[in-house]
C-alpha cells in the first residue's frame, strides 16, 4: 500500500514539475523517464538476479522498432507501446532460455554478440526497417489543446512508462519472485536445495528485464518520433550496465541515478566544452566522445574504489549515521 | 571451383586471425579467469599508435612495430593500474570493468584521432596468386605461425613458461614454492595484448579501415573462436580460430555477406548450448 501512495505522490510531484520547466528541460526529464525503464529493468536481472546482460541496447532496439512500425499502420500509441513490449518479452525470452545455461563470461559474450549483430539486422531487412536511415513515424498531438506544449505532452507518456514500470517491478522485487531472483544470486546450488527452479527464475527475470527494456526503447523512440540503428549500437548497452553499476547495483534506486546520470553527464560534459575555448574541430572530436570517456572512468573508478554505487554509498552512509 | 579454393583460403587467412585473438583472450582466461573483453579495443588503440608513427616516418614497418610495442605497453598498463585492482568476490566485477576501458579507450581514440574511417592500407598485395593465395595470406599465416610457435616453446620449453602455468593451474602452491605469481599474470597480460595487438595489425587492412569501433565484430568472432575451442584450451583457439573462419567465409560467400552476424550468434549459441566446454576442453568435475 505504501508503495502506491509513494508512486502517485511522485507522480503528482513530477507531473507538476512537468508543468513548471522549459519546454528543453522537460524533454531531458522524459528522456530520463525512457531510460529508467530500462535501467530499472536491467538492474532486476543484473542485480538481482545476477546475470549480466549486454544485449539490452539491442532489445530497446525492438522495442523501438516494434513501436515505430505499429504507430505507422495503426496510430494508436497505447496499443503501439503495448506491441513493443511484447514483442520485447518474445525476443527477451528467446535470448533468456539460452541464457540460463549460461555462466559469467559466456553470458556475456554472447549478450554482446547480440548488441554487436542486431544493428545489422536493421540493413538486412532494409525494405520494412529502412536500413541507415531508419523510420520516422507521426505521434497524434495531445488531447489537450493546441497550445499545449508537445515536449510536456512527451514528457507525461514517458513518466507514466517510468512510474509503471518502478511500481510493478518493486513489487515484484518484494514478492516470492523477487526472493528467488537474489536467492539464485547468491548461491545456485542453495536456491536449488530450497526448492526454487534456478533456470526457470532465470528466464523469468530475463523476460521481466526484456520488458523494461522494450518499453524503454519504446518510449524513446516516442520521443525522437524516429528510430535508427545508429542509436541503438553497442554503446548504448554499455551506457546502460554502467547506469545500473554506477547507481548501485540491484537496488531500483540506484536504476533512477544511474539513468539520471545518462542524461545528465553528457549534458555537463557539452556545458564545459562550451565554457572552454577549443578548435571547432576538437569540439566536435569532444562533443560525442567526452561523455563516453567520462562514463568509461566513472565505470571503472567505481567498480575498484565503491563498488555499490551511489546508492550503496547513500546507504552506509545512513546506517552509519543511525548507528552512531 | 575456384569459388570454393577462395573462399578456403579467405576463410583461413581471416580464420588464423581470429586464432590469434583467441588464443590472446585464452592466455589471460588462464592466468586470470577473466575474459578480458577490451581486448578489441586495446588492439585498436595499437594500430592507431602504429598508424601514428607510419605517418611520422613513412616507413609501414616501424609503424607496424610500434603498433606491437604499444600492444605490449597497453597490456601491462591495463594489468598493472586497473585489472590487478579487480575485488573478486563476484565474476562480473572484471567483465563490468573491461567494458568501462572499452569505453575509456573508443572514446579517447575518437578524440585524438576523429571517428571516421582511416584508410590502412595492407602491407602486401591482396590478389590471389598461386593456388588462390595472396601474398597478403601468405604474411598473415606466417605471421601467426611464428606468434603460436614461439607462444608454444614460451610455455612448454622454457622455465619462464613453466611459471607461468604453475601459477594458472595452482597460484597458492605456486606461490609457496617461490614463483611471482603476480608478475607471472603480469606477463600473461603483456602477451596477450601483444598477441591482440599483431592480430588487430593484421585484421583491420582486410576490411574498412581503422576505426575506434574497428574490432567490434572481429572481437565477438575471437569470442566464439575461443569457445569453440574452449576457453581453456589454447590448441582449441588455433583451431576454433581456423574453424569459426572457415565457417563465416562459407556463409557469407554463398549466402551473402549480411547472414555472417547472425551466423556468428548461431554458432556461439549452438556451442555454447550443446558443448559449454567447448570441443577441446578437458570435463571437469562440476564446480560448487
Amino acid at each position: 500500500m505504501k508503495r502506491y501512495l509513494w508512486t502517485i505522490g511522485f507522480g503528482v510531484a513530477l507531473f507538476g514539475l512537468t508543468c513548471l520547466l522549459p519546454s528543453f528541460q522537460n524533454y531531458q526529464l522524459a528522456t530520463v523517464a525512457a531510460y529508467l525503464c530500462a535501467t530499472a529493468g536491467l538492474t532486476v536481472l543484473t542485480g538481482q538476479c545476477g546475470q549480466l546482460s549486454l544485449g539490452h541496447g539491442a532489445l530497446m532496439a525492438t522495442g523501438a522498432y516494434t513501436v515505430a512500425l505499429m504507430q505507422s499502420a495503426f496510430e494508436n500509441l497505447p496499443l503501439s507501446l503495448v506491441a513493443g513490449v511484447l514483442v520485447t518479452v518474445l525476443a527477451g525470452a528467446v535470448i533468456g532460455v539460452a541464457a540460463a545455461r549460461l555462466r559469467g563470461p559466456y553470458l556475456a559474450g554472447v549478450t554482446l554478440a547480440v548488441a554487436v549483430v542486431v544493428p545489422g539486422i536493421a540493413t538486412m531487412f532494409h525494405d520494412v526497417l529502412g536500413g541507415d536511415q531508419g523510420l520516422t513515424f507521426y505521434l497524434a498531438p495531445p488531447p489537450f489543446g493546441y497550445d499545449f506544449p508537445f515536449e510536456r505532452w512527451q514528457a507525461w507518456i514517458a513518466l507514466t512508462a517510468a512510474l509503471l514500470t518502478m511500481l510493478l517491478l518493486g513489487n515484484l522485487a518484494a514478492s516470492r519472485y523477487g526472493r528467488a531472483f537474489r536467492a539464485v544470486r547468491d548461491d545456485e546450488i542453495a536456491a536449488q536445495l530450497s526448492g526454487i527452479h534456478v533456470a526457470r527464475t532465470q528466464v523469468l527475470a530475463f523476460v521481466v528485464s526484456a520488458a523494461g527494456a522494450g518499453l524503454g526503447g519504446g518510449v524513446l523512440a516516442v520521443l525522437a518520433l524516429s528510430v535508427s540503428p545508429g542509436a541503438f549500437s553497442l554503446t548504448l548497452s554499455l551506457f546502460l550496465v554502467m547506469a545500473i553499476v554506477v547507481g548501485g547495483l540491484g537496488s531500483l534506486a540506484g536504476a533512477v541515478w544511474g539513468a539520471f546520470l545518462l542524461v545528465a553527464l553528457p549534458d555537463l560534459t557539452a556545458r564545459v566544452t562550451e565554457v572552454v575555448p577549443l578548435s571547432p574541430a576538437l569540439a566536435q572530436r569532444l562533443e560525442g566522445n567526452l561523455p563516453l570517456a567520462v562514463f568509461g572512468i566513472t565505470l571503472v573508478v567505481v567498480m575498484l574504489a565503491a563498488p555499490g554505487g551511489i546508492q550503496g554509498l547513500i546507504s552506509s552512509a545512513l546506517t552509519a549515521k543511525r548507528g552512531r | 571451383m575456384d569459388r570454393i579454393v577462395f573462399l578456403t583460403v579467405d576463410g583461413l587467412s581471416r580464420g588464423a586471425v581470429y586464432a590469434a585473438m583467441a588464443l590472446a583472450l585464452v592466455l589471460i582466461w588462464r592466468g586470470a579467469r577473466i575474459v578480458n573483453f577490451a581486448q578489441g579495443a586495446m588492439a585498436v588503440a595499437a594500430a592507431y599508435a602504429g598508424h601514428s608513427v607510419t605517418a611520422a616516418t613513412g616507413s609501414f614497418w616501424l609503424g607496424f612495430l610500434a603498433a606491437l610495442a604499444a600492444g605490449l605497453a597497453l597490456g601491462w598498463l591495463v594489468e598493472r593500474l586497473v585489472m590487478r585492482h579487480v575485488g573478486h568476490d563476484r565474476p562480473l566485477n572484471a567483465v563490468i570493468v573491461a567494458l568501462g576501458l572499452v569505453l575509456l579507450i573508443t572514446a579517447v581514440l575518437g578524440i585524438v584521432y576523429g571517428n571516421e574511417f582511416r584508410p590502412a592500407p595492407p602491407a602486401f598485395d591482396r590478389t590471389a596468386g598461386f593456388a588462390g593465395l595472396s601474398p597478403y595470406d601468405i604474411f598473415v599465416f606466417l605471421s601467426v605461425a611464428v606468434t603460436v610457435g614461439a607462444l608454444a616453446v614460451l610455455f612448454t620449453r622454457t622455465k619462464a613458461g613453466l611459471r607461468l602455468r604453475a601459477s594458472a593451474f595452482a597460484p597458492e602452491v605456486s606461490r609457496l614454492l617461490g614463483v611471482n605469481v603476480g608478475g607471472m599474470l603480469l606477463l600473461g597480460w603483456v602477451l596477450a595484448a601483444g598477441v591482440g595487438a599483431l592480430a588487430g595489425m593484421l585484421i583491420i587492412p582486410t576490411e574498412f579501415g581503422l576505426h575506434p569501433n574497428a574490432m567490434d565484430r572481429s572481437f565477438v568472432v575471437a569470442f566464439t573462436a575461443a569457445v569453440v575451442g574452449g576457453l581453456d584450451s589454447p590448441l582449441g583457439a588455433v583451431i576454433g580460430g581456423l574453424a569459426v573462419g572457415l565457417v563465416l567465409s562459407f556463409v557469407g560467400g554463398y549466402l551473402g555477406d549480411q547472414v555472417t552476424p547472425l551466423a556468428i550468434i548461431v554458432l556461439l549459441l549452438a556451442v555454447l548450448l550443446i558443448r559449454p566446454d567447448g570441443l577441446f576442453a578437458a570435463r571437469a568435475a562440476r564446480r560448487i
